[in-house]
């Protein structure tokens, strides 16, 4: 076990150190000259903005230090949390902006993650078991599996927002209303989340139920599942085994998926103008922000890495072979 | 999103010699199977459109304004038009040849290293086993869409082969993970320790005794890879990282989006885009349970 987790820790190490790099490498061996074009397209109102700008690039880049040296200042900005300067909402600090947005995305991903996994291993359980079920589970989860995030997020807020009208149709929470912890706020915020929550949480439940049912009926096919019909277990007990045995997949298809899921959301938000990570992405596009880009792209790295190693964790939880050290957990 | 391949189980390899019976029994199925048939002739048809549908058209620019703005569907313009009066459809049937372009290249290059890193890893195990796999992880950790969203703003000429080479490097450790898992287990067969005795090389052995075994398996893990492409590939023209010139059909999405389509009900400037990636993504997925029934007979429903 602790040979597991060393082995792991070291990829997410690399991972970290690879992902920080090529955050350092794309601007400097991009061809073209990202300061000149970044500083000219950033078309910068303030003076003082383009002068800020200008400095910190030079500071940035350090293009009179050798490369190495460059390299390590920046490991050493980031280190102590700096990631420039945003020259979108400037002056404000990119960790500050990004921090501040954290949070919508959180409760975007977190209970849509979670809920559509649950929820989709159910379904594909029952599935498995059920014939009539399993003819409209299919077809429906390879549906909403197949729909890009945006279009169901569309097709739902013209449905249920603008047609319907039982939801809005942009924003974390109405202009008219300050954020903060009042049963007025977080109401409001909730009737912005509804929408955004359910198109992920479809999509990923798609694709969570047709991988459970397949996983199911692979395991009920087993050995030992012959062996216990053979000795006269219930098909209850059999379900049972083949259940927990099924899931094993799914945990390492959780982390496979963040990628994607991760992806889901970012765009999600944008259809939405939700107050998220996604939308500071867009803008930042749009802005020609990137350090904002930069920031959002490590905070994403850093926010996957945190996950796998809880999606680990859990692992060894369920899965008694990582404990004793024999094979297992193949991600 | 791309849902995983099942996990086909070692017996599943069919371990006969290729071109026994020249896929005779596989057409057999083929033929007779209702997913395998549906899913391609979606696939079929939507390809046509976008290969013939563009050649069809007046004028060779989608983009063109050609007539009222942000008209319904009618007899002149099947699909209605945007705010700019451009034509949805001359938009939809270059979008979709874009769309297939970025499925096509994306699909292909991951497929080429992940076979590339699969095979090698699985037959020569040993330290370049551990170090591909390194790898592999390491860029499976990584979301792709984040990085390829840092190399796409910072190219200033984007274009849709450009954006399929770069999804194509950033997607393919699940199936060389898949790869590497198979050729591990056809490594010990005695064909291929006979083709060992008798002098074969690595190469030879890898491409003339392992991947013919695996051939099914490569071709449905492409069809996987092919939509995920798809798919990344609208997520990045939505956010505004599409191709600078021309169309696809997340660009489609994306100004839809931008000129608040939505907000104005004009639902034929924003169903079709993603209508058609729907329906191309999920017909492959369909195609590829199907081919599973075909090539794997413990599937086969009786």
């Amino acid at each position: 076990m602790r040979r597991y987790f060393a082995r792991k820790l070291l990829v997410y190490a690399l991972t970290f150190v690879v992902a920080v790099t090529v955050n350092w490498m794309i601007p400097r061996f991009m061809p073209g000259d990202p300061v000149a074009a970044m500083v000219a397209r950033a078309r910068v109102s303030q003076p003082e903005a383009a002068e800020a700008m200008r400095t910190y690039y030079n500071n940035l880049f350090g293009f009179d230090e050798p490369l190495w040296q460059q390299y390590l200042h920046f490991w050493g900005a980031l280190l102590q949390g700096d990631f420039g300067i945003s020259i979108w909402v400037f002056p404000t600090p990119v960790g500050d902006v990004l921090l501040d947005a954290l949070p919508y995305t959180l409760a975007l991903m977190i209970p849509s993650v979670l809920l559509s996994w649950f929820v989709g291993n159910w379904i594909g359980a029952l599935s498995a078991r059920r014939k009539v079920l399993d003819n409209t589970v299919l077809p429906a989860g390879y549906l909403l599996t197949a729909m890009p995030y945006m279009w169901i997020a569309v097709i739902l807020a013209w449905a249920l927002g603008a047609k319907a009208g039982w939801f809005p149709l942009s924003g974390g929470y109405s202009l008219d209303i300050q954020p903060g912890w009042n049963a007025d706020f977080v109401l409001d915020a909730l009737h912005h989340w509804v929408l955004p929550f359910l198109s992920l949480f479809l999509v990923a439940l798609g694709g969570w139920a047709i991988g459970m049912r397949n996983m199911i009926i692979y395991e009920l096919e087993s050995d030992y599942s012959s062996y216990l019909a053979a000795l006269g277990a219930p098909q209850r007990l059999i379900r049972r085994y083949a259940f927990r045995n099924a899931v094993l997949p799914q945990v390492t298809g959780l982390a496979l998926q963040l990628g994607v899921l991760v992806a889901g959301a970012l765009v999600t938000e944008i259809v939405f103008a939700y107050p998220g990570l996604g939308s500071l992405i867009l803008a930042s596009i749009q802005n020609q922000d990137f350090f904002l880009l930069q920031g959002a792209f490590l905070f994403i790295v850093i926010g996957v890495l945190i996950a796998n190693f809880l999606i680990d964790i859990v692992y060894v939880v369920v899965d008694p072979r990582t404990r004793t050290g024999m094979a297992g957990g193949t991600s | 999103m791309s849902t995983l391949p099942e996990p086909v189980p070692e017996t599943a390899v069919t371990a006969e010699p290729p071109a026994a019976r020249p896929g005779s029994e596989w057409l057999h199925y083929a033929v007779r199977n209702p997913k395998l048939i549906i899913g391609a002739v979606v696939v079929a048809v939507l390809l046509a459109v976008g290969l013939v549908g563009p050649m069809l058209l007046d004028n060779g620019n989608p983009n063109e304004y050609v007539g009222p703005q942000a008209s319904a569907p009618d007899g002149t313009y099947w699909m209605g038009t945007t705010t700019f009066g451009q034509d949805v459809y001359a938009q939809f049937v270059h979008g979709l040849r874009a769309t297939f372009l970025v499925g096509v290249v994306g699909g292909a290059i991951a497929a080429v290293i992940a076979m590339l890193v699969g095979f090698i890893a699985g037959y020569r195990g040993g330290l370049v086993d551990e170090v591909l796999n390194m790898l592999t992880n390491v860029v499976l950790v990584i979301p792709a869409l984040a990085v390829l969203l840092i190399i796409n703003a910072y190219m200033g000429v984007r274009s849709v082969a450009v954006q399929g080479l770069f999804i194509g490097l950033t997607s393919w450790p699940w199936a060389a993970r898949a790869i590497r898992a198979q050729t591990f287990s056809l490594r010990t067969r005695e064909f291929v320790d006979l083709a060992r005795l008798s002098g074969s090389g690595t190469w030879r052995i890898v491409f003339r005794e392992i991947a013919p075994n695996m051939s099914s398996y490569l071709f449905m893990m492409f069809i996987l890879l092919f939509g995920g492409s798809i798919l990344i590939a609208s997520s990045l023209d939505f956010i505004g990282l599409g191709p600078t010139e021309g169309v696809s059909l997340g660009l489609m999405l994306q100004s839809a989006q931008q000129w608040s389509a939505l907000q104005l009900g004009m639902w034929w400037w924003f169903v079709p885009p993603g209508a058609g990636i729907t329906a191309i993504v999920g017909a492959l997925y369909v195609a590829n349970v199907g081919l599973d029934e075909v090539f794997n007979p413990k599937l086969r429903e009786s």
